[in-house]
């Protein structure tokens, strides 16, 4: 049995095969983000949402993705062309790439890697580059500002949110996300961590450039921000990379503070659920989240964007970091001590 | 001060509240109605598409005497008459210009025999602009095609008339 899928071809193609499991439904699952949230805002503001295309209008992202599709992409005159067509692969390759470490279920990641942690936040990183460099091949003011925002933004919310990562990376003794997610048998993180996790969500909708904190597309006075010059397909891969970032946040989230595919409770009536119906329960919770919080607050201030950035959420999160391995070094809790 | 108090409120009791408040709405009945196939109910005084109606014998009520033509604010209707065979005096042009009517509803209010009033249609969107230089013929047209519904409007409106 062990022969033909331990060689190197054998490995390509299962890999390759794994690959496909998992970006399928991920895309399938934003294009149906985009119709959640057009249902959930609707919700909360007494509308109903799309329903014409289809039964509930479930069709509905499909006819988006056909429209978007037959549009024409119009690259402005003074772009740089090759930059300008590459942005957008690049947000919404980064997007999908960073699953590849991230364990749906026992043993069902991708890549099962030691730094699993480390590459999911460089990648997450990576994504700054995307956005700044449509902005920049954009060859327009306010796709240019936009950017510049956008980068400040997630540059200034990443650091606070390694110092939370690294917190659970200390609570765990792993930087293995399988192993992150079996050190929670006994408890969710979110639990001891309750302030850092609420941190590491708001510096998640912060790197998404999620509302309150998407002063980056601004449309009330940057038009579109970064996507400004954007049409069809490039826009249409910005739009998916934006809610594939989403899905990824609330990936991490699950994985770092929720017990990934952990039942709630470790006994009968929960255990017999999937662990992947688990984690994608409790995916859908946070994106619920991402959608309602949109729904409920006004864009915050550039100011106190940055304000919140570095003067709260930097200083807490540091803090607690030193707490916590305070109280673990004292308590002689550390797993590999 | 200021800033303690401002992130306060931030991280925890107004962010809730909000949140709460949303989510009550989130299960609220929808106030949305599915439009080509349930209709909000419009008032007997709703002023929609013009009609010419006619006597419960078939005579045309339209006089002639120009009154709408005269009140119109947006100069929309023009009527040309003359006497008929019979010694009648009858419109023998009746034309509005559906693109120039503002729905003031003066022309019903000016009218003398009820002839000329505004029914409860407002679906008469056209994909030519010609189709809405209504002459006496639609006009009389969506009388009769309206006239059950003319009639009770009117009788509902009269108690306050």
């Amino acid at each position: 049995m062990t022969g033909f899928w331990d060689s190197t071809t054998g490995f390509v193609i299962l890999t390759v095969l794994k690959t496909l499991a998992l970006v399928v439904p991920l895309l399938i699952g934003v294009a149906y983000l985009t119709y959640a949230e057009r249902k959930v805002l609707g919700a909360i503001q007494v509308r109903k949402g799309p329903n014409r295309v289809g039964p509930f209008g479930l069709m509905q992202p499909f006819a988006d993705a056909l429209k978007m599709l037959t549009k024409e992409t119009v690259v402005p005159d003074g772009a740089d062309r090759l930059l300008f067509v590459l942005a957008p692969m690049i947000t919404f390759g980064l997007a999908v790439m960073a699953w590849a470490v991230i364990p749906v279920n026992a043993g069902w990641a991708i890549a099962d890697i030691n730094v699993g942690v480390l590459y999911l936040f460089a990648v997450s990183s990576l994504g700054v580059y995307g956005i700044i460099i449509a902005g920049w091949a954009s060859n327009s003011k306010y796709a240019f500002l936009g950017a510049m925002r956008s980068a400040a933004q997630m540059v200034s919310y990443e650091v606070s949110m390694g110092f939370v990562i690294v917190t659970v990376i200390l609570l765990a003794g792993s930087q293995n996300l399988t192993q992150i997610v079996l050190s929670q048998k006994q408890f969710w993180y979110a639990v001891p961590l309750f302030p850092v996790f609420v941190i590491f969500f708001i510096s998640g909708l912060a790197e998404t450039n999620r509302a309150p904190f998407d002063l980056a597309e601004g449309e009330s006075e940057l038009v579109a921000g970064f996507m400004v010059e954007y049409s069809a397909m490039s826009f249409a891969l910005f739009f998916l990379g934006e809610y594939a970032n989403m899905i990824l946040i609330s990936g991490m989230t699950t994985t770092l503070f929720l017990g990934g595919w952990l039942s709630p409770l470790p006994f009968a009536p929960f255990t017999m659920i999937p662990g992947v119906l688990w984690f994608l329960l409790k995916i859908c919770i946070c994106l619920f989240v991402f959608i309602w919080v949109r729904g409920t607050l006004p864009r915050v201030r550039y100011d106190q964007l940055m304000a919140l950035g570095w003067k709260v959420f930097l200083p807490v999160s540091l803090v607690y970091l030193v707490a916590v391995a305070g109280v673990m070094e004292y308590f002689g809790w550390f797993p590999h001590a | 001060m200021s800033r303690i108090r401002w992130t306060w409120a931030l991280v925890t009791w107004e962010l809730i509240v909000g949140h709460m408040i949303t989510l009550r709405y989130f299960f609220r009945p929808k106030a949305t109605i599915n439009y080509p196939y349930e209709k909000n109910p419009i008032s007997p005084r709703f002023k929609g598409e013009h009609a010419l109606r006619r006597y419960p014998n078939g005579e045309e009520r339209c006089i002639a005497c120009k009154l709408c033509e005269a009140v119109c604010p947006a100069q929309a209707i023009t009527i040309e008459a003359e006497p008929r065979e019979d010694g009648s005096r009858r419109t023998t042009r009746y034309d509005i210009d559906m693109t120039k009517c503002i729905y003031c509803g003066l022309c019903e209010e000016a009218c003398p025999v009820d002839a000329i009033v505004e029914g409860p249609n407002f679906e008469f969107a056209t994909e030519t602009r010609e189709e809405l230089f209504y002459d006496k013929a639609k006009l009389l047209d969506n009388g009769d095609r309206w006239e059950p519904e003319l009639a009770k409007r009117l009788e509902l409106d009269a108690p306050y008339r």
